[in-house]
């Protein structure tokens, strides 16, 4: 592993009651790296990423971002969070703010970034996911595809170093999901440093540097997408990708 | 028995001179209620057993005893206790217009503070992730999150505390307040027509309510304007 790790977490444990949902996490991403996260439901992957932003506090380990420890300080916690941007399952847009205004609220008030700036950066992202003419819509006004992209140009408006995508097209309908993956395949290609939970394979195998497997709260398998799906030595990781992809 | 009509020409006007009192007594006491609400309110959410318990507790008596006994205690009590009368709060409750404005205030500020918890509780858990997840502080998330969407989900129940509110205030009218009940009850006492008379008033209550909820509806559709698809 290099050692400008961007993101590096050391023998990470969590534990929601008695129950523990990771176990022993290990993971360096370097700067420009692109992870896709897959297991079954239940298996930890939403878990690990929200303990990158410490939406999840971890139990036990070492959580470093960008040479940050993440512990109980909140100065640090808004700093690591200002460097990283989160796409959830089921958008989380801000439902009484009209879709510019989604954009340019955390710039505002985290930023402190002047009004007229802020407005241009939002439109320059609404452009950059193709929905500039939505700007003054509200959230239930935009289909479901539409306000997943609104809340990814939300996310590069803080200019994030990282960006973790938590089953990004889960709560899509099968048409919009296309769009919502075109997004993140531009991201990527433009070098986002990204950790995405996803079950869309066709997405790992074409984008991915790293596709790391969890089950049970572990890491099982973690290899380059051609080793992944073509050679992958772990029983549990033959077991879930022929269920997968059996169909 | 025959409704006379000629009573309720005479009444109408003379209870319409009251309705600036019971304006007073709805606005002043909602204004306060519902200052004394969102105190109520924090301190219960606030996750600090030495604030949320007493916010319980006072919440607790103040549903549970009704509002005349509350107003009857406040107006006959409070004059019989030397700290009261000794204190800069005996201009108040000296007045039964104070009287009938603190009683008012307690008891409305008690379930306001329920619907207003009902309607923070009610902000989805994803949208406050997303804003931690940008950075904002827990004073940004809540101003700029849980206020605006609680208010809108809150507006309805509220509403209603509102309307029933206003029916509250005719209450003052027993400790010799003249709002649109009081005098009522004294023309009452004077025309010997509590049928003609009483009638009227609801008439007149019933007016009142139908302006309150058309206007709380405006308010209710300007507010959830981002609702509608």
């Amino acid at each position: 592993m290099t050692e400008l790790a961007l993101i590096q977490m050391t023998n990470v444990g969590k534990f929601f009651g008695s129950f523990q949902a990771l176990k022993g996490i290990n993971l360096h991403v370097s700067k420009g790296e692109r992870i896709v996260v897959c297991g079954p439901s239940g298996s930890g992957k939403s878990t690990m990423i929200r303990c990158i932003n410490r939406l999840e506090k971890h139990d036990e380990g070492q959580i470093i971002i960008g040479g940050k420890e993440l512990t109980d300080q909140v100065a640090d916690i808004n700093a690591v969070r200002r460097e990283v941007g989160m796409v959830f399952q089921s958008f989380n847009l801000f439902p009484h703010m009209r879709i510019v205004k989604n954009l340019m609220l955390a710039q505002r008030l985290v930023r402190k970034i002047p009004k007229a700036e802020a407005k241009a950066t939002a439109m320059e992202y609404l452009e950059r996911v193709k929905i500039p003419e939505q700007a003054d819509k509200y959230p239930i006004q935009l289909s479901g595809g539409q306000q997943q992209r609104v809340a990814i140009a939300r996310a590069l408006c803080m200019k994030p170093e990282i960006i973790l995508f938590d089953e990004p097209t889960s709560a899509l309908d099968p048409e919009m999901i296309n769009e919502v993956l075109e997004v993140m395949t531009d991201l990527a290609r433009d070098g986002m440093t990204m950790i995405c939970v996803t079950h869309e394979m066709g997405f790992a195998r074409s984008v991915a540097d790293r596709v790391i497997f969890m089950d049970a709260g572990e890491i099982v398998e973690e290899a380059d997408p051609e080793t992944f799906f073509d050679a992958p030595r772990n029983a549990r990781t033959q077991k879930f990708l022929s269920q997968i992809l059996a169909h | 028995m025959n409704l006379d009509f000629s009573i309720i020409v005479d009444a109408l006007p003379k209870m319409l001179t009251g309705i600036g009192l019971t304006f007073q007594l709805l606005i002043l006491s909602a204004i306060l209620g519902l200052i004394l609400a969102i105190l109520l309110m924090l301190m219960r959410i606030s996750g600090k057993w030495y604030l949320s318990w007493p916010a319980q507790v006072y919440i607790y008596i103040f549903r549970g005893t009704p509002i005349l006994v509350q107003i009857f205690i406040v107006y006959y009590g409070f004059p019989q206790l030397d700290f009261i009368r000794d204190s800069f709060l005996w201009p108040i409750f000296r007045d039964p217009f104070g009287c009938a404005i603190f009683a008012l205030t307690l008891n409305t500020g008690a379930y306001v503070s329920e619907i207003l918890r009902g309607g923070v509780l009610g902000v989805d858990r994803g949208i406050l992730e997303a804003g931690s997840a940008l950075g904002l502080s827990t004073r940004q998330k809540f101003i700029y999150l849980t206020t605006p969407i609680a208010t809108r989900l809150a507006l309805p129940a509220y509403g209603n505390d509102i309307i029933s509110l206003l029916k509250s205030t005719a209450l003052a009218s027993t400790i010799t307040l003249a709002d649109m009940t009081g005098i009522a009850r004294t023309l009452v006492a004077q025309t010997f027509a509590p049928y003609e008379i009483f009638i009227s008033l609801a008439i007149v209550y019933i007016i009142l309510t139908w302006i309150l909820q058309k206007s709380l509806g405006r308010v209710e559709r300007y507010l959830g304007r981002y609702m509608e698809k």
